[in-house]
């Protein structure tokens, strides 16, 4: 028997985080509604101490943990993911105080959801076994379904809540069918018994094809890949925006950092025929999310959109790293997949906190119309949103650029170097619907038969959170090398 | 005499698609529901032949974890859908329309 | 010591703009913020008077690199300066020209809305363009090229309150954004060649380029040297560029910007020496555009835009240079180019100035009296352009075009030639409608005309002291000093043993063109000034058909409309315009090529933009009607996506 308390203590920021969720829904009824931000600041501290945990854990970067008899494992990679994590909520957290007060949603279980959703996504990131990696994903999905419908007195946000549900469970009864073939090809369901059965077999096997798809498809739900996108301009349309920006930030990052290692380290033997299969998705997204998102007219749509089109990006390290595995080119793609998902984060983090706080009277201006003439009014937000669109169009020298740039040298180095081009095609033409929102901004007047103007309304909340964003894509864009080193340090050890 | 694992992964796959296509045509939302638990289900068949075939409990293990998953999922799904009908006194998937395009 | 000051050149611009885009417009007045933009461009000048003043005492080139950005894999980029020549002489025209109409600005831009902005985006401008030519390699080389362009942008977007700055600006991103493509892909292709994007290490290699290879990247290099640079087909921008501030066109869409095309043509011509056809393709697009925008220029009434066409001419003879191999005349010509239309525009903004903005030619005439110093320093430029001796555009543009014939491209000679016919006749005839003859003004206007404040007539004079013997740095041709200078870098174009005399023949046709071009405008707007009304006249039915757009669009209609009539028409218009056009008067020639050329522009190259465009959008509506919002419609697509990659990976296992 090993001991139990060796295994606690691996878990234990996962311990801490569920705990502080607990401790928020009890507390929840006991704290008067004019303070309920207290539970947020409570949150705030739970995080504080994890980051201190898994931070303190960087110098041993590459130390491999294992608890519950190889159920979770606590590696370079996952401490990347959750170090990303957490900033990720942290900044959520920090977005939604002045959005929930605006939107007079001052709940205080919405702290308790985000950290369950946390849980459930460092859960996802250290799995080690389909069994926690599907527990994870559905702790995950089940806290941002509740969170999408928040706002209750909104018909949009119940309908984003209630489509996301459907077809959130009917993806997952997808991914867990092709859990259960692949169960049946390899007779277990931790990834290196999968990995062992498989060995290098192909698609031969009826059974491992319809597995793979199968999970292909479960994880492209929640990655927004196309054809599994359709729910993604509906939900985050509808959703409360900083719930769109935590699944569009965090919701993917985990969802790419449990895809990776189950195709990498459970099914690395049939890598040639994934990266084919991938290949075909990658470039079907990025046609598909790049084009409809410009002819998109609501702000979140438009970034709903492009966070496909941005998924297809990151796939096309996970191609690359597919076709150059066993070589120096996997671990490059591999980490590419890392580091632009962690610099997507601050950029799409900085756009969805402007536009929450974008106010029209007492309601959120959506439209990209709405901007018209920001950079007279308020020309520091105008600069700041100009940054995000910049950063995320991919124009050096800010963090997008760096992201894009990593991703597609792996691509060349895996020889898809006609990949890289069709990709930076398409980064060309998403220039457009970026920098119509930057056009609409510094070129064009309000219309002044709209009545009310909208505002950026800044609190000192908002403030940090945009200084972060802002922070992180610039610093990042001049200084990638301490992340991009960090990246390829903690990349999964390859076969 | 055993039955072949085969049988099971027929009788899962037909249970699975029964799920599938109520999912593509109902308009009901909590038939809706009751389809993706029938997808689920299927799931389980499959796990408990192939650890019956195994002989190992892995798939018993997992099955346990997938229901209670499913009960979780039900319980938020309900929970979503009485908003729903709080608001739009409808159950019909076909009402959704708001967000589109 | 040389080191330091090549880092310092681009970082005084940068300080100036961190300071005035963040602070400037809250912590101090406008006169800081000139001030410290001017003073800024001005201690880059000093860094580099320093920095050329060591090139030259060692004639080595000096390679830093400034910080190490990404690296890492196989590649590691810096951002790396190269100075060598070639450098040199760019730096000295964008920090010397750059620093006089910084301070030409201050007086243009004087009480300007926006002011701070104004110089915020210039400063950030020049650390751009610095970076631009400075760069040691292609990434270098393409943040400054995204830089420039998106200060551009903002610039001719200036005045965002007019709908026409903000489309122009608009046009000015899109069609640039098709160059930058090319010009991307160059850079992708020299990367997978020769795995570094380093000058150093890619020039070192070129040798083991295929041809083939070394044509497609010279061709992606020249699509976006065409956008940038405004030549043919992507030249529609620069015209409409000049919605922004005169010192805007007359930094960036004259002097220094437009010819980033011809740098990085220069910079890679050990790429283009390998391919002649290329080569051939290089001088083909200069040759053409020096030709067209020369005839468009002479219809235009708008004294900017006779300026910007005139621009896009001119360049137009720095890629013929190019394509012919005689990369110190390009070189050449773009110094004394960037002299005497920095002169011109600036010249021509002080006339706006004085005239409370009005810009049409037509509304001008009788100025010379009235504000001296402008008229003569705008003569001083238009005798440059012109190519009459001595004055600086003569000799160079003679020595591209001596370097075409005897280099046997007569083809090119002979376009050259007719290009520097019309530009002499353009240029006077606006140095004539603008300062001679009566005056046009209405009374409101002619009352408040003024000669413009020292601040902005001191730099013109500058320049045109420039203008006047800027053209001795290349004396005696081919062996002037410039050229050795240059030599290191541009190469040494095929050494033929010229005779003297055929040089001072071709000295003497050149200036004879442009002296004929002068007597035209001469006689046609000075002595004789009914006749260019009489020519039109005359040629009233062609004038009507070409220049007046609806009833092109009215054809164009009736050609989609009606098949049957549509022939008729178009044997009719055929008739009408080419037939009768010949017949009728070879004067009119000039400006049936130019109405021509802006139907071409008009319809060709808009139409085919908007196809590209429509198009899209009609995909992406096709897109749209999936998302019907509807939950089983988006179930259903994921399983038919699930079935669609179970066919596809059967298929690609199975093969």
């Amino acid at each position: 028997m090993t001991s139990y308390g060796a295994d606690l203590l691996v878990i234990l920021p996962e311990l801490i985080v569920v705990g502080a969720a607990c401790l928020l829904l009890v507390l929840e009824p006991l704290t008067p509604p004019s303070r309920k931000e207290l539970l947020a600041w409570l949150s705030l501290g739970a995080l504080a101490l994890c980051i201190g945990l898994t931070g303190g854990q960087i110098s041993v970067l590459n130390l491999r943990v294992s608890a519950f008899s190889d159920l979770v494992v606590v590696d370079g990679y996952a401490r990347f993911w959750k170090l990303l994590l957490y900033g990720v909520t942290g900044l959520t957290i920090l977005m939604s105080l002045p959005y929930l007060k605006a939107e007079r949603l001052q709940l205080g279980e919405y702290y308790g959801f985000i950290l369950l959703a946390l849980s459930g996504m460092m859960v996802m990131v250290s799995g080690a076994d389909l069994l926690t990696i599907y527990l994870g994903t559905e702790l995950m999905s089940l806290s941002l379904y509740v969170m999408a419908g928040l706002k209750r007195s909104s018909p949009r946000s119940l309908e984003a809540s209630a489509k996301y549900f459907v077809l959130g469970a009917f993806s997952s009864g997808l991914l867990l069918y092709g859990i259960s073939l692949l169960y049946g090809v390899a007779g277990g369901t931790k990834l290196g018994a999968v990995a062992a059965a498989i060995g290098s077999r192909g698609f031969d096997d009826p059974l491992l094809l319809i597995a793979t798809i199968l999970l292909a498809a479960g994880f492209g739900f929640k990655l927004a890949v196309v054809p599994f996108h359709m729910w993604t301009p509906d939900v985050y349309q509808g959703a409360p925006t900083s719930v769109t920006a935590f699944m569009a930030v965090a919701s993917k990052a985990a969802s790419f950092a449990a895809f990776l290692r189950v195709f990498v380290e459970g099914l690395g033997g049939l890598k040639a025929d994934w990266s084919n299969l991938f290949l075909l998705l990658c470039l079907v997204t990025l046609i598909l999310g790049n084009l409809v998102a410009i002819v998109q007219t609501n702000i979140k749509r438009m970034l709903a959109y492009s966070s496909i089109a941005h998924a297809g990006y990151a796939l096309i390290g996970l191609v690359a790293a597919g076709r150059g595995m066993g070589e120096s080119g996997g671990a490059s793609g591999l980490a590419s997949v890392m580091l632009y998902l962690a610099l997507y984060a601050f950029m799409t983090l900085g756009a969805f906190a402007v536009i929450g706080m974008f106010r029209k009277g007492g309601l959120e201006g959506e439209d990209i119309e709405d901007f018209a003439g920001l950079a007279k009014r308020q020309p520091l937000a105008a600069f700041l949103m100009l940054v995000f669109m910049v950063s995320l169009a991919g124009i050096p020298p800010t963090a997008g650029f760096i992201g894009k740039f990593y991703v597609f040298m792996a691509a060349v180095e895996a020889g898809l170097a006609w990949l890289a081009v069709v990709a930076l095609i398409f980064a060309a033409i998403s220039a457009y619907y970026y920098m119509r929102v930057v056009m609409v901004m510094y070129m064009r007047e309000p219309d002044p038969s709209a009545g009310e103007v909208p505002q950026l309304v800044a609190s000192p909340a908002l403030t940090v959170v945009l200084a972060c964003a802002v922070a992180g894509v610039i610093l990042f864009g001049l200084f990638p090398n301490p992340l991009v080193s960090l990246a390829l340090q903690s990349v999964l050890p390859l076969k | 005499m055993t039955i072949p694992v085969f049988y099971y992964l027929i009788l899962s796959a037909v249970v699975f698609l029964t799920g599938l296509v109520g999912v593509l045509i109902r308009r009901n939302i909590i038939i809706i529901l009751l389809s993706v638990e029938l997808m689920l289900n299927a799931t389980n068949i499959n796990f408990v032949a192939f650890s019956q075939y195994f002989h190992n409990v892995a798939g018993q293990v997992f099955v346990f974890f997938a229901l209670t998953i499913a009960a979780a999922e039900v319980a938020v799904g309900l929970a979503i859908i009485i908003a729903l009908h709080r608001a739009k006194s409808s159950i019909n998937v076909d009402e959704f329309q708001l967000l589109k395009w | 010591m040389t080191d330091l000051l090549i880092k310092l050149i681009p970082v005084f611009p940068l300080l100036a703009v961190i300071a005035n885009g963040l602070f400037g417009r809250y912590l101090w007045s406008h006169d800081w913020a000139h001030r410290l933009a001017w003073g800024s461009v001005g201690l880059s000048f000093l860094c580099t008077i320093g920095v050329v003043a060591d090139v030259l005492r060692t004639g080595t080139a000096h390679e830093v690199i400034a910080y190490q950005w990404i690296f890492g894999g196989d590649l590691t980029i810096n951002l790396a300066y190269l100075v060598d020549p070639l450098t040199c002489v760019w730096l000295l025209v964008v920090t010397g020209v750059g620093f006089l109409i910084h301070v030409y600005s201050v007086g243009y831009m004087h009480g300007e809305d926006g002011f701070t902005r104004f110089f915020t985006y210039m400063n950030l401008f020049m650390v751009s363009m610095l970076l631009l030519v400075m760069g040691n390699n292609y990434a270098v080389l393409f943040i400054g090229w995204e830089g420039v362009g998106l200060c551009s942008y903002l610039l001719i977007g200036y005045y965002y309150d007019k709908v026409s700055a903000a489309k122009a600006a608009s046009k000015a991103f899109v069609v640039n954004r098709i160059g930058d493509a090319g010009f991307l892909l160059a850079i992708f292709l020299v990367f997978i060649n020769f795995k570094t994007l380093d000058y150093t290490k890619v020039f070192a290699q070129v040798g083991q380029l295929s041809p083939d290879m070394a044509t497609a990247i010279a061709l992606c290099l020249l699509v976006g040297a065409v956008g940038k640079s405004a030549q043919l087909p992507l030249h529609t921008w620069l015209p409409d560029a000049m919605e922004g501030p005169t010192p805007v066109s007359a930094l960036i869409h004259a002097a220094t910007m437009v010819t980033a095309g011809v740098y990085m043509v220069v910079r890679n011509h050990a790429i283009f020496d390998l391919s002649p056809v290329a080569m051939e393709t290089v001088a083909i697009v200069g040759g053409c555009t020096a030709l067209f925008a020369a005839t468009i220029g002479l219809v235009q009434t708008d004294i900017k835009r006779v300026l910007a066409y005139s621009t896009v001419s001119q360049l137009g003879y720095m890629f013929l240079g190019c394509g012919i191999g005689a990369y110190t005349a390009a070189v050449f010509h773009v110094m004394t180019h960037a002299f005497f239309k920095a002169l011109l525009f600036l010249s021509a903004g002080s006339v706006i100035h004085a005239l409370s903005g009005e810009q049409d030619i037509r509304k001008m005439g009788g100025l010379s009296k009235k504000i001296p110093w402008t008229y003569r320093l705008f003569l001083i430029g238009t005798v440059a352009i012109a190519g009459i001796p001595p004055l600086a555009g003569f000799w160079s543009k003679d020595e591209i075009m001596g370097h075409a014939f005897v280099h046997h491209h007569y083809v090119f000679y002979g376009l050259a030639a007719l290009g520097a016919f019309l530009t002499s006749f353009y240029m006077f005839r606006l140095t004539y409608l603008t300062f001679y003859g009566p005056s046009r003004m209405d009374h409101h206007t002619e009352e408040h005309v003024h000669e413009s404040p020292m601040v902005m007539v001191g730099p013109l004079m500058a320049l045109g002291l420039l203008s006047l013997v800027g053209g001795f740095l290349g004396f005696p041709p081919e062996h002037g000093w410039l050229h050795q200078f240059l030599a290191p870098v541009a190469g040494v174009g095929g050494e033929h043993e010229v005779g003297t005399g055929l040089v001072l023949t071709l000295m003497m046709i050149a200036t004879g063109i442009a002296l004929l071009g002068w007597g035209l405008a001469h006689y046609l707007y000075s002595m004789n000034p009914a006749a260019p009304d009489r020519w039109a006249a005359k040629a009233q039915g062609i004038y009507n058909t070409l220049l007046n757009k609806y009833y092109v669009d009215e054809l164009y209609d009736v050609l989609v409309v009606e098949p049957t009539k549509k022939l008729g028409l178009a044997l009719d218009w055929f008739d009408r315009v080419v037939i009768d056009g010949i017949v009728r008067a070879v004067g009119t020639m000039a400006e049936l090529g130019a109405a021509g050329s802006t139907w071409a522009e008009k319809h060709v190259i808009y139409g085919g933009l908007n196809i590209i465009g429509y198009g899209n959008h009609l995909l992406a509506k096709q897109w749209r009607q999936l998302q019907s919002g509807m939950v089983h419609h988006y179930a259903a697509i994921i399983i038919a996506g699930l079935f669609l990659l179970a066919v596809v990976i059967q298929l690609i296992v199975q093969r």
